[in-house]
């Protein structure tokens, strides 16, 4: 670890994340050592309008705050719905079919039906002579006189970004710049993306389309950040706007838009930050964080701190977007995912969701199929009165009647059972679900804390974790707006990535050295570049490894960025067998990539601070609001209601009880044993493991 | 005991848990990238009593979904005749004999007795494919063998665990009869240790709900599943359904080889009768009967993926024995092209008999081979020896809704193909281009999906290619008024003189040298739908985008497009689809 240190410095900070459903701030005012928090509906036309909403709704002034960071799935969206800016791509003579063709793959297993759109159309895809090898020896020279006439011809098309995709440009980028160089000449803008710019690795068509989807959202970002900052601007802001990144880091809104494609899957990567600055905050390393929302749940693993990042994801079916990203998965349960019986007679639950129009019919909507969050309330554990209000007109009565004959008559059980079941399976299948991601990840799920948040997380923990063996629950202060959160705790951060594919016999660890120092320098010039306040930049390095012939790839953290051949051989050993118990001893490893990450640290966020203190009694009897009658395994108990924001912060409580706050309800079983700290989390020891 | 239906669902989404963690542990430590990369492997759990498939793995391949249920049944049959060693606890029996159950030789199966109390519960079973089993061709994909000793080593179900410990004696005959033999290991260990994760995890499965509880669910879970595949039939009406497909040739002998089809629906039962295909064969076209179960299985299955995979969902589908026909071989006819070749021939009989009584469900043919094309020889740039696969996709066909996958994988298949990068830096060619075989899908209100057309160049002295292809002779079959999408095409070019293969899509061993290149185009998806019916806007977009000549879309679509401005001549094209409509 490098430490640069500058001046410590106290501000004001405004978290503001973009959600599919709502816009959530969180504003932390250090002069005052206030807090306030808002949440409005997101307005998908302009995310700006929400944004500049959530300003309003809490009535901040801006000209106070030194710092805004914000979560924006501008690019998401436009990227799922194929809203992208028009975009053309010039390769490699022969080769402009790669984005189209994939890799021989189809949607399911099993189904011969499936589509596939390319993010650029055949018709905007050109082909130039040009060609290097896989040693990166030039072939054929560039033609630059072909370049130039055909980016001529995109800009003729409309175009208005451009992709330059040479095959092998991991081994040798000397067209793809002298290319850049042409095009920049004359072309109108800074929308040029080369196809080794953004992660240099070989596969051409993972790397193809993750340049095209970077070219294609650049022109949407740049537009709705400058709008933005002019809505900003209005309201009196002066200071920097920094975006996060899906790699959990944030970068200035000046530079974002360069590499706008790491803003892709921002989303659920900022609620995964939270996560790792909460427990860490808590002294807990390890988690596995489980937000659960209206239509989907988000999974993902903490090891040490750190979220687990990947460079292979998919964004859906044959969309890569081979960037650094924080390794989430989906799941597809929420709290409208409906409940209905199969040609078989046998319950399911999802992967179908009623949305949020017409939604559960708790909602009043005009929702007429079961959901978990209908379950949920006939069981008693969600609040009644809180969810049904007068304009509803839907009773519980009309619930069960739905339950009746849609579920229960055909399963010869009464409504109340059916809820449960219907609860059971949705478990059942989440823990699946989460079973699967970690041994993908090669841990044990019984190993770590279960991090719960999103406004179903809470409810659902307890039962999950008993489904996983996991021993402990941790609820955090505000479950549901934990990515403004994020936004508020993120670093910046920088992450490089080199191919190597060489035989660790063949590495020259000079050679990998001066990799290191040079991918350090960079994210170090980067961050400093930003010219923001920060305790201090900090650089880790990696390698990732296999043994040769293999095609799997493990991740070795290394200590510093000087380790010799020796210390690689033995930790990428000793990862192996511990990750999949098997010792090859007999085989070779290869070097397969070599990664650098530059974090920009800023002054650590005091997660107390989520509470409003003030609020907060001394003695937990008079945080109790009432009883409610919940069911829990074949009868209803008696159960306390507890308000959160009104217990104290440490308490022990037996279960079983329901906790309540404005944007969860948190379940403790009666097997149960919950209690607070000093920070206002709350854990949940799980009983009956 | 009775069991209630919401015990029944927890179970039965434990069952599928415990073989989706097989299936995720396997890939994960395997060795060969055919196995951690391709995922052409399956796990699955089978009955005490008759190997009766209780659960299998849904990231497992689809070939394999009925072929572990018939070799698990011939084990139990061998060990109750006296012929194979009892089980006892920790034992690991391995088995690839295609005629016990299996599909090509270098599909290995390991075979695991889970006990519980002393007693056997269940069998374990996975299969992996190893990238090689000895044979006259490296890999294994013969194109031109006459009898299954030419394929490589047959393995009869021996234990290759003993008790937990590794039985180092037949380990080494094996290892001496295959090549590259030292990377074994660490798929052997893998395919162990994914029996193992099931043995775990099946503990906790039944630590939790208790033995009887698990047992009787079981059987009721076959039934529903069974019910389920019954109430997907009920949708077709009472009848019989003809269909064939032709396999180009058996590669020895080139003759095209007939699958023929009769499918009756009777009440809530499908029974699927083959008889009139063509005789066994000379070459290794012939399929077991294992792989052609499995194939009529996995052709269901694409019509209803819903019906989760267990022994139930199959005690519907009545196959009748195909005897005396190339769809069940018997030792020692050649079988090394049943598992990617003849099985999607089968699949497609299927999808043609019922694409009209399920137009909604089912799509015009895919293109249907693995097109897989074998190069080896001595790399000098490495000083070793290689071999190279490459396997290639193909057009899916077009169905009710939408058009045509481009490059999709194999119907029995869901394994993805390594990139150009990555195939020349490990071996000595150079593509001169990968694309669209452009035209190729069939034409069709919703046409086919387009092949692939690729082009390679040698970049060693000396290399031998082998083909084991299909659909040369005759394209996927359109439907519902769709064409046939374009058949697959083989060139080799050497010195200027381009070499057709006399098979069409298979020959064995064509001696290369420096400079040659190899240029293949694969097959298109049918059509499906009339073609005059497209939507003319359509059409122009894939003449604006090259996909088809505006000749073609004149021919074909009946679209006429003006070759100055590439708009739709809307009068012309008017009358070109009223005179289209009355032929």
């Amino acid at each position: 670890m490098k430490d640069d240190t500058s001046i410590y410095q106290n501000f004001n900070v405004l978290g503001i994340d973009v959600g599919g459903t709502f816009t959530d701030l969180i504003y932390v005012d250090k002069e005052n050592n206030t807090i306030e928090f808002a949440k409005v509906p997101t307005s998908p036309e302009n995310q700006a309008f929400g944004v500049m909403d959530a300003i309003n709704k809490a009535k901040l002034k801006l000209n106070h705050v030194k710092l805004i960071v914000h979560g924006t799935t501008t690019t998401t969206n436009a990227l799922l719905e194929r809203k992208l800016s028009k975009t053309g791509m010039i390769t490699t003579k022969g080769f402009k079919d790669v984005i189209e063709l994939g890799r021989r793959t189809r949607p399911n297993s099993y189904g011969m039906h499936g589509k596939f759109v390319p993010i650029i159309s055949r018709d905007l895809r050109f082909e130039v002579n040009e060609r290097v090898d896989a040693s990166g020896d030039v072939i054929t020279v560039l033609d630059e006189i072909e370049v130039k006439k055909t980016a001529e011809e995109l800009l003729k098309l409309g175009c208005e970004s451009v992709v330059i995709h040479f095959l092998h440009s991991y081994a040798n980028n000397n067209h793809e710049l002298r290319a850049f160089e042409i095009i920049s000449d004359f072309w109108p803008n800074n929308y040029i993306t080369m196809g080794h710019s953004l992660l240099s690795e070989n596969r051409e068509y993972e790397r193809g389309v993750t340049a095209s989807i970077n070219a294609s959202v650049q022109p949407i970002l740049e537009k709705y950040l400058r709008k933005l900052e002019n809505e900003l601007s209005i309201a009196k802001y002066k200071n920097e706007l920094l975006v996060m990144n899906g790699n959990g880091g944030t970068i200035s809104s000046r530079m974002v838009v360069n590499e706008a494609a790491k803003t892709v899957m921002s989303g659920p990567a900022s609620g995964v930050i939270a996560a790792a600055h909460t427990g860490k905050s808590s002294g807990i390393n390890n988690l596995i964080t489980y937000d659960m929302g209206g239509t989907s749940t988000d999974v993902a693993l903490i090891i040490g701190n750190q979220p687990s990042v990947s460079s292979d994801l998919e964004v859906e079916y044959g969309m890569p977007v081979h960037v650094p990203m924080v390794d989430v998965r989906t799941v597809g349960a929420g709290g409208g995912s409906v409940a209905k019986l199969n040609l078989a007679g046998l319950l399911e639950v999802g992967p179908e969701s009623v949305g949020s129009v017409p939604g559960p019919i708790c909602y009043g909507l005009g929702g007429t199929v079961p959901t978990i969050s209908d379950a949920n309330l006939l069981l008693g554990r969600l609040n009644i009165s809180k969810i049904i209000s007068d304009i509803n007109r839907v009773s519980v009565d009309d619930i069960k009647n739905i339950f009746h004959n849609k579920l229960s008559k055909d399963l010869f059980m009464d409504e109340i059972k059916t809820a449960e079941a219907v609860i059971k399976i949705a478990n059942t299948k989440m823990a699946g679900a989460i079973r699967m991601v970690s041994i993908s990840l090669g841990v044990d799920p019984r190993d770590f804390t279960l991090f719960a948040f999103g406004g179903a997380g809470p409810l659902h923990a307890s039962s999950l974790a008993k489904e996983l063996g996991i021993p402990k629950v941790l609820i955090p202060a505000r479950p549901g707006i934990t990515n403004a959160l994020g936004c508020v705790v993120a670093d910046l951060r920088q992450d490089f990535t080199k191919t190597l594919n060489l035989p660790i016999d063949n590495l020259n660890i000079q050679n990998l050295h001066s990799l290191f120092n040079d991918q350090e320098k960079k994210g170090i010039e980067l961050i400093k570049k930003q010219g923001l306040e920060l305790t201090n930049i900090s650089s880790s390095f990696s390698i990732d490894m296999q043994f040769i012939g293999q095609t799997h790839i493990l991740r070795i953290d290394l200590p510093n960025s000087y380790p010799d051949l020796e210390y690689l051989q033995k930790s990428f050993e000793k990862s192996y067998l511990n990750r999949f118990k098997v010792k090859l001893s007999e085989i070779k490893a290869n070097i397969v990539n070599v990664n650098t990450t530059v974090q920009g640290h800023k002054v650590p966020f005091d997660i107390s601070l989520l509470n409003n203190k003030l609020d907060k009694l001394l003695n937990l009897n008079d945080a109790l609001l009432e009883y409610r009658k919940v069911y829990f395994k074949d009868k209803f108990l008696n159960t306390p209601i507890y308000s959160r924001d009104r217990m104290p912060f440490e308490f022990e409580i037996k279960g079983p009880a329901i906790i309540e706050q404005m944007d969860t309800t948190t379940l403790i079983e009666p097997e149960d044993r919950v209690y607070g700290d000093n920070l206002g989390n709350m854990f949940i020891e799980v009983g009956d493991l | 005991m009775t069991i209630d239906k919401i015990t029944l669902s927890v179970i039965q989404a434990g069952l599928q848990q415990v073989c989706d963690e097989m299936d995720l542990s396997f890939s994960r430590a395997a060795f060969s990238p055919v196995i951690s990369e391709a995922n052409d492997r399956s796990d699955g759990i089978y009955a005490a009593d008759n190997g009766d498939l209780i659960a299998q793995g849904i990231g497992g391949l689809p070939v394999f979904v009925g072929t572990m249920e018939y070799s698990t049944r011939e084990l139990i049959r061998l060990i109750n005749e006296g012929k194979v060693d009892q089980p006892e606890e920790k034992d690991i029996y391995i088995v690839n004999d295609p005629y016990l159950g299996g599909t090509h030789l270098m599909d290995v199966r390991f075979v695991k007795p889970y006990f519980r109390k002393g007693k056997i519960f269940c069998w374990l079973s996975n299969t992996g494919h190893w990238p090689d089993i000895g044979g006259s061709v490296p890999g294994g994909f013969s194109a031109s063998a006459t009898a299954v000793e030419q394929e490589g080593l047959r393995l009869p179900p021996v234990k290759l665990f003993k008790k937990g410990k590794l039985d180092n004696e037949i380990y080494s005959i094996i290892c001496s009869n295959i090549r590259v033999a030292d990377q074994r290991i660490g798929d052997v260990k893998a395919q162990e240790a994914a029996l193992l994760v099931g043995e775990e995890r099946l503990d906790f499965l039944l630590d939790k709900y208790g033995d009887e509880v698990v047992q009787k669910s079981i059987s009721l879970l076959r039934q529903t599943s069974s019910n389920q595949m019954k109430s997907f039939i009920q949708e077709i009406p009472n009848g019989i359904y003809k269909s064939s497909a032709w396999v180009d040739s058996d590669g020895v002998v080139n003759e095209p080889l007939e699958i023929k089809l009769a499918i009756t629906k009777k009440n809530e039962e499908l029974e699927f009768d083959f008889s009139g295909s063509s005789r066994p064969c000379k070459g290794p076209m012939n399929s077991v009967l294992a792989t052609t179960l499995s194939s009529v299985y996995l052709a269901m299955r694409h019509i209803f993926p819903e019906v989760p995979i267990n022994g139930g969902a199959f005690i519907p589908l009545k196959v009748k024995r195909p005897i005396n026909t190339f769809l069940d071989a018997h030792y020692p006819r050649p079988v090394s092209g049943c598992a990617a070749e003849v099985s999607q021939r089968i699949a497609e009989a299927v999808f043609i008999a019922l694409v009209e009584v399920l137009p909604t469900r089912v799509a015009a043919a895919p293109a249907g081979t693995s097109g897989n094309f074998a190069l080896g020889g001595f790399n000098e740039k490495l000083n070793s020896d290689f071999v190279m696969y490459q396997l290639s996709g193909g057009g899916y066909g077009g169905n009710s809704d939408h058009d045509g996958l481009a490059n999709g994988c194999s119907t029995i298949g869901i394994s993805k193909a390594p990139p150009v990068e990555i195939m020349e830096q490990k071996f000595p060619v150079l593509y001169h281009h990968y694309a669209l075989h452009e035209g190729s899908g069939g034409a069709g209100k919703h046409r086919g999906g387009f092949g692939l057309d690729y082009k390679l160049e040698i970049l060693c002295e000396n290399a031998q290619a082998s083909f084991v292809m299909d659909h040369g002779r005759y394209g996927p079959q359109g439907a519902m008024g769709g064409m046939d999408g374009q058949v697959n095409i083989v060139n080799v070019e050497q010195s200027n003189k381009v070499y057709t293969p006399v098979h069409l899509s298979k020959e064995q061993d064509i001696q290369l040298t420096k400079g040659d290149t190899v240029h293949v185009k694969t097959p298109g998806g049918g059509g499906y739908g009339f073609p005059y019916e497209r939507n003319e806007t359509l059409v122009l977009k894939d003449v604006k985008e090259k996909k088809y000549s505006i000749k073609e879309a004149n021919e074909l679509f009946g679209v006429s497009i003006n070759e100055n401005n590439l708009e739709i001549n809307r009068k012309e094209t008017k009358l070109l689809r009223q005179n289209k409509k009355i032929i």
